[in-house]
């Protein structure tokens, strides 16, 4: 600022510069105050909550680490661990390599690629609901669709969503179904950033479609790779619609995942401090996953 | 001559490949959808025979009648139509003046305050669940619609979009407006909204569909039938039905084809707003 100026110039300029500052924070106020109520003031009360102990009535008394203790303890808790890490682990490799697959072929300049784009992220707009309802139809034992093609190829179908050794790749499947279109739609945006120049220069030297994908495709889609990746995992790690409602009675214990333990004691058994400390546990993985991600991805993540 | 006749020959085959390799997978896509569709016009009995008939020998059309009688789907409609509308225009206005202030306005604090809302997006959904139920307990909100709206009126997510999109805005217009004595409200209102309608657009469509199919959290804050959405009545249906499966997949398309409308509509602004919104997974 110049020192030359008349001060009285400064002063308005320091008013003005205030009244910005007063629209700023009036501006933001609604955003910050529902913000803090409904998120940011939770995330401590589930941290508070978890060294609680809930009675009957809706009271709670303060136990200290008692939660954790039991969580340490409960079988349950490592069965839901055990399960989460068996989804993760089919789900995150079948979402990257098919959505990549889908991906590279749904960005091929052949007619008619919108009407497959469309069709391939219809089931991004379905709601978990429908989707699961649709596929405990088709995936019936004695009446279901996938079955009676299976059967069309004698091969003898089982009831996969009672099975105890089907029902988790069922789920994981269906899923996967239901996310595929969309994780492709990103990669294709990752596609559209590598320069022509580069295939034409390839395509010269005599390069194959195939090496070119090895080449030229996946080295430069690696960033978006690593996001729908560290999405994905995220995702999958809080799996909880579909098992909700396409796993039944039957096969339950055997995809019990975290988060579905969690909303069992949360709000069918009600208690709400036993579930708090699951929900710590769960945020504590997701950031310990996420950063050994982020530290991982130096070793195949190219950035330009 | 024979490469170049080789290499002719190697273009009309990649695609074909390519065709018949979407073929499939689109074949895979529709599936499960036509399928309901075709189930949902068989009779009850028609379902259960082996083996499996594709089309249904004459359509049932009485099964929408059905699980009209069953469920209250008006009602649902209504839930559905109104919260998402609640919760898509209020969350715009919220998150377009914080994000057109951290974009813009440089007043102490913002860059904390704007990490802040960022760190929101990195705690997983449950940890905020029961704080924010007991919340809605103790204001009595439990069992209304402005349970299920409230909390989705204020999205760090989109704060963060719109933030991006009005910090890819030229500032001339801006300037000159502010040199013309314009507040900031003002040049938010009339000058940066309507510049910024593409975005506002993708991040309207993109919580649309997430406010339409939200679960967990409309299932937990109420079980009462009135004042159920669609994708919880849904839910319901299938506990209490679970074997006449014509009549569930009719409840199935009816909570599913207004949104399937929709993208079939905006599917430009739905496919950008997705690639957007992607980060929510």
């Amino acid at each position: 600022m110049n020192a030359k100026q008349p001060s009285s110039i400064n002063a308005k300029r320091s008013k003005l510069k205030r009244r910005e500052y007063g629209w700023g924070y009036a501006m933001v106020f609604p955003l910050l105050f529902g913000m803090s109520a409904l998120f940011i003031w939770p995330v401590l009360r589930t941290i508070y909550l978890s060294f609680t102990e809930w009675s009957d009535f809706g009271n709670y008394h303060w136990t200290g680490l008692s939660n954790y203790i039991r969580l340490l303890r409960d079988t349950a808790v490592y069965h839901s661990l055990l399960h989460t890490l068996q989804y993760v682990i089919i789900y995150v490799p079948a979402i990257v390599i098919l959505s990549t697959l889908a991906g590279v072929l749904l960005s091929s300049k052949v007619r008619g690629i919108s009407v497959y784009r469309t069709i391939f992220f219809l089931p991004s707009v379905l709601m978990p609901a429908a989707i699961a309802m649709s596929w405990k139809w088709i995936l019936n034992g004695d009446y279901g669709l996938l079955n009676a093609g299976l059967k069309l190829l004698s091969i003898h179908g089982v009831s996969w969503l009672t099975d105890s050794r089907t029902v988790l790749i069922a789920v994981v499947g269906v899923a996967v179904w239901g996310a595929v279109g969309l994780q492709a739609v990103i990669i294709i945006s990752g596609i559209k950033g590598i320069s022509p120049m580069l295939y034409e220069a390839a395509s010269i030297e005599g390069a194959g479609r195939v090496s070119q994908f090895f080449r030229i495709t996946l080295p430069l889609i690696t960033p978006t790779l690593f996001f729908v990746s560290v999405t994905s995992l995220i995702g999958a790690m809080q799996v909880f619609d579909l098992i909700y409602m396409m796993v039944g009675t039957v096969a339950i214990d055997h995809v019990n995942t975290v988060v579905y333990l969690f909303y069992q004691q949360a709000f069918i058994k009600n208690d709400k401090g036993y579930a708090s400390s699951i929900a710590v546990l769960l945020f504590i993985m997701i950031l310990i996953v996420t950063a050994l991600q982020f530290k991982l991805q130096k070793r195949w993540v190219h950035y330009d | 001559m024979t490469t170049v006749t080789h290499a002719k020959q190697k273009r009309r085959f990649q695609p074909m490949i390519i065709h018949i390799v979407l073929m499939v997978g689109s074949f895979l896509m529709v599936v499960p959808v036509l399928w309901s569709l075709l189930t949902s016009l068989k009779a009850p009995d028609e379902v259960t025979r082996i083996p499996i008939t594709i089309l249904p020998g004459q359509p049932h059309w009485d099964n929408f009648q059905k699980v009209a009688d069953l469920l209250p789907f008006m009602t649902f409609y209504w839930n559905t139509i109104v919260t998402t509308l609640v919760k898509v225009l209020f969350g715009l206005l919220f998150s377009s003046l914080a994000a057109y202030a951290f974009a813009r306005i440089h007043f102490p604090g913002r860059t904390l305050l704007f990490l802040l809302v960022l760190s929101v997006m990195m705690v997983p959904g449950q940890v905020f669940l029961i704080p924010q139920y007991l919340l809605m307990k103790d204001l009595g909100w439990l069992n209304s619609l402005k349970a299920i709206t409230v909390t989705g009126m204020f999205s760090a997510y989109s704060t963060f979009l719109l933030r991006q999109f009005f910090l890819g805005l030229p500032s001339e217009l801006e300037e000159s407006a502010r040199i013309d004595g314009c507040n900031p409200f003002r040049i938010y209102w009339n000058i940066m909204l309507p510049l910024a309608k593409p975005g506002l657009i993708s991040v309207a469509i993109i919580s649309t569909l997430w406010s339409w199919n939200d679960f967990l959290w409309p299932l937990v804050v109420n079980d009462s039938m009135d004042k159920m959405t669609l994708a919880v009545g849904l839910a319901s249906l299938q506990g209490q039905f679970t074997t006449n499966y014509p009549v569930l997949m009719a409840g199935m398309l009816l909570a599913v084809w207004p949104m399937i409308l929709i993208f079939f509509l905006l599917q430009k602004q739905f496919i950008e707003g997705i690639t957007l919104g992607g980060l929510k997974g």
